[in-house]
């Protein structure tokens, strides 16, 4: 494919998702510093051998996922021209990010009922990670929020149709690297110890 | 020469032109070649205060604890009766580091020639994202900024080296720049990390999907392609310091433990335990190993540029110049343990870092030959541009040679953290890449200002320069091996180390002196603004396109259609030519072929 041709549209518009494929990078890139920063310490002696992770993960895990779905149906919807139905998947969708982000919170609790705090002297490097990255990965998921509440503003503003919806793929691939994201947390704190 | 490109039909979109009010055009504009004027001048401001600086402990070192005025008059109460504090000592070191490596050499660097040049030479209108990279650059204002105020807090700025290991940085007690001196220079990096990888976002969409017609990937200039790997390092190794500053401020101000173990302050006993800073370091050099090609690339690129055009003859090994800088950004990222050989990491691991940094040495002897073969033979233009380029490669080499030794995990025990590592990078991506940005800003001057820069000034200011940069970090080689450990505050009380005094005041001398001469071109590049000689269309006979654009700055670049591109960009001297120079948008002749490059 030869980049260089294309009318400045085409070209700007391309630019606009490969920058956020390499924002995507630079994030993955965050986490797998904290990732690789979980597995050097795991030779700590004060590490937890056989933590057992809440059960809100596995919950918030599962809507997780279910969101990217519903968000795949609202795109799908919005290319045939549904506007009512896309409307009704993207409401869906940000319900269960926030229900992913209370889901997360109701986790912590019951790391908190276990004993472990975030941080001080009754806290654990080993929950301390978990509480980490857990909470970053939220922040994240916040500003994929945002970005949906503005999909919907301009969904109901009628900006989007099958020929012109770059601000709503955005958006999607943003929704789907932070689900994809916490896919790949949730197995490598099942199965790294 | 855009008589050519007018054959062709307008399908490009023109430049457009709206009304500009003084604040959209001087202060948040978004047009990439004010904000790289923008980078120049804030990183040419922070370049003046890390080299002060410099010059200050410099002749702490050379008359330790002497009576000095100047620094009654600059330290103020960190020189009673101007006597240099040893905490101040410590802190002018660290903000000197992180000033010149991050704001000076990666921000007014690669802020400025990758703004200015990207879109001029691919041929485009602007950036990607032009609002983004306003953000950019209002980003690292504000970071510095706050590193400046962090200068004048009470307690002192931070104080833990520009690496900022813990324990240092982490605890909040544990020295007086440990306090609000380090929150404000995490506050500040933090910010700075983001306003980088916002710019080489831009940066790298820019240079894959803006390109005019005709420019694939193997007719971009150097320049480009060191701009665009350069942005690909920062992308992916500048997040790693941003896990590492996060885990820091949770030890610091939550309490974790994650690089704390068991430690005493004043008898007391904190709760911290089993933690490690080693941790810390590997995070930290992840990025700090890159971050020195991040500074040096751009550098690479702009020499490659100004030599081929002074000499007036093609690139040599325009694609081995390709490989050997893809080879270096993938080496950079899996080399940063030679930083640790002694830091209690495991030997194992210690040969095979040597391995693979002593493989570095690989691409790097293909540029410096590359580059000596260029000039090999050339119709050379002694302009200070080319002196410069010149004294890059030889600094380089220079410096690159003390890296075999440092990269060697038996041969660096003796001589970690001494002079000798001090004199190793500093001409090795300190002087060099201030050579190829000095290099890069005499010959864009012309671009971004419309005057050009006065060339006897330009001549006393890299004679001078060069001589001092020697002088200085030579000798720095001799103290090393003899044991003079880096950073300390005063070395009077070893009697081992009273034969470095002389040398040190050799050294503080040729500092004092290559600092005072910046003056010469500081007041260069401000007059030349205003009385500087115009111009013409293209002053060194270049074959890139930003020579094509108007001298006066257009929104948009180009009157009318961009230029198309028809060959690479180094068509120098080219035989069945009546020039010998053939810019990249003049189509190739009946018959003519392009060169097999």
């Amino acid at each position: 494919m030869d980049l260089t041709q294309g009318t400045p549209q085409e070209k700007n518009s391309r630019a606009k998702k490969m920058m956020l494929w390499f924002g995507i990078i630079s994030l993955i890139m965050s986490f797998a510093g904290w990732t690789s920063a979980f597995v050097v310490s795991s030779s700590r002696p004060d590490w937890l051998k056989d933590f057992v992770l809440p059960n809100a993960f596995v919950v918030s895990t599962v809507v997780i996922i279910i969101s990217s779905f519903t968000f795949i149906l609202a795109k799908r919807t919005l290319k045939s021209g549904n506007h009512k139905a896309t409307m009704l998947w993207l409401f869906i969708t940000l319900i269960l990010g926030v229900v992913f982000i209370f889901n997360q919170f109701s986790g912590f609790q019951q790391i908190i009922d276990l004993g472990y705090n975030f941080t001080g002297p009754t806290s654990n490097v080993t929950m301390s990670y978990i509480y980490l990255i857990a909470i970053v990965h939220i922040l994240h998921v916040v500003v994929g929020l945002f970005c949906l509440l503005v999909v919907i503003y301009n969904h109901f503003k009628q900006k989007y149709n099958s020929e012109n919806m770059l601000g709503f793929e955005l958006a999607a691939t943003f929704w789907h690297f932070i689900d994809i994201l916490w896919v790949y947390l949730f197995l490598f704190l099942y199965f790294v110890r | 020469m855009s008589a050519h490109a007018d054959n062709h039909a307008h399908d490009d979109d023109h430049g457009h032109h709206h009304k500009e009010t003084f604040v959209t055009k001087y202060i948040f504009s978004q047009d990439h070649k004010m904000i790289a004027k923008q980078y120049l001048i804030t990183g040419t401001i922070m370049g003046v205060i890390g080299v002060l600086m410099s010059m200050m402990f410099r002749m702490q070192i050379a008359w330790p604890e002497e009576p000095n005025v100047l620094f009654e008059a600059l330290l103020g109460k960190w020189a009673p009766d101007g006597v240099m504090d040893a905490d101040i000592y410590l802190a002018l070191v660290t903000i000197h580091g992180t000033i010149m490596v991050f704001f000076v050499l990666t921000a007014g660097l690669s802020g400025t020639f990758s703004n200015l040049l990207i879109p001029l030479q691919i041929g485009a209108r602007d950036m990607a994202s032009g609002f983004l990279n306003m953000v950019s650059y209002w980003l690292f204002f504000v970071s510095s900024v706050i590193m400046v105020i962090s200068l004048f807090v009470e307690a002192g700025p931070a104080a833990a080296g520009w690496t900022i290991y813990p324990p240092l940085s982490a605890l909040p007690m544990a020295q007086g720049g440990s306090g609000m001196g380090m929150t404000l220079w995490l506050v500040s990096m933090a910010i700075f990390i983001a306003s980088s990888l916002l710019g080489s976002l831009n940066y790298v969409v820019t240079v894959i999907n803006l390109r005019t017609k005709g420019m694939s990937m193997t007719r971009l200039p150097l320049t480009i392609w060191a701009f665009f790997v350069t942005a690909i390092i920062g992308i992916i190794s500048f997040p790693v310091l941003l896990s590492a500053a996060l885990l820091l401020i949770m030890d610091r101000s939550f309490g974790t433990s994650f690089f704390l173990s068991d430690i005493f302050i004043q008898g007391e006993v904190l709760h911290y335990q089993g933690g490690s800073p080693v941790l810390f370091e590997h995070l930290f050099w992840f990025l700090g190993h890159p971050e020195v090609y991040i500074v040096i690339l751009p550098a690479m690129g702009l020499v490659s540029e100004i030599m081929a055009s002074n000499s007036r003859k093609p690139i040599f090994g325009y694609r081995a110049m390709i490989a050997s800088i893809l080879a270096i950004a993938f080496l950079s990222t899996i080399v940063w343990g030679h930083h640790m050989f002694i830091s209690g990491m495991n030997p194992f691991l210690g040969s095979v870092f040597t391995f693979t940094t002593l493989l570095i040495a690989i691409p790097s002897a293909v540029k410096a030959f590359n580059w000596i073969t260029t000039l090999w033979k050339g119709n050379l233009q002694m302009n200070p541009a080319m002196l410069f380029s010149i004294g890059f490669v030889s600094t380089f080499i220079t410096g690159g040679l003390t890296g075999i030794i440092l990269g060697d995990s038996a041969l660096d025990i003796n001589v970690h953290d001494t002079y000798f590592v001090v004199a190793h990078f500093h001409l090795v991506m300190g002087i060099s890449a201030l050579y190829g940005m000095f290099a890069g800003i005499y010959h864009w001057y012309p671009k971004m200002f419309g005057r050009m820069l006065n060339k006897n000034l330009g001549y006393i200011h890299f004679w001078v320069t060069a001589v001092c940069a020697y002088g200085v970090f030579f000798p720095m080689h001799f103290i090393g091996m003899a044991g003079l450990p880096r950073r300390y505050y005063t070395n009077s009380n070893f009697p081992l180390f009273d034969d470095t005094a002389n040398a040190n005041v050799i050294i503080t001398i040729f500092a004092l002196v290559g600092g005072v001469v910046q003056i010469v071109y500081l007041y260069n590049f401000f007059a030349s603004i205003f009385y500087g000689k115009k111009t013409v269309q293209n002053p060194w006979k270049s074959t890139t396109l930003e020579w094509t654009a108007p001298i006066k700055h257009i929104h948009g670049n180009w009157e009318g259609e961009i230029p198309h591109v028809y060959r690479w960009a180094y068509d120098y001297s080219k035989p069945g030519h009546d020039v010998d120079f053939v810019p990249q948008n003049v189509p190739l002749k009946d018959g003519e072929e392009e060169l097999q490059h």
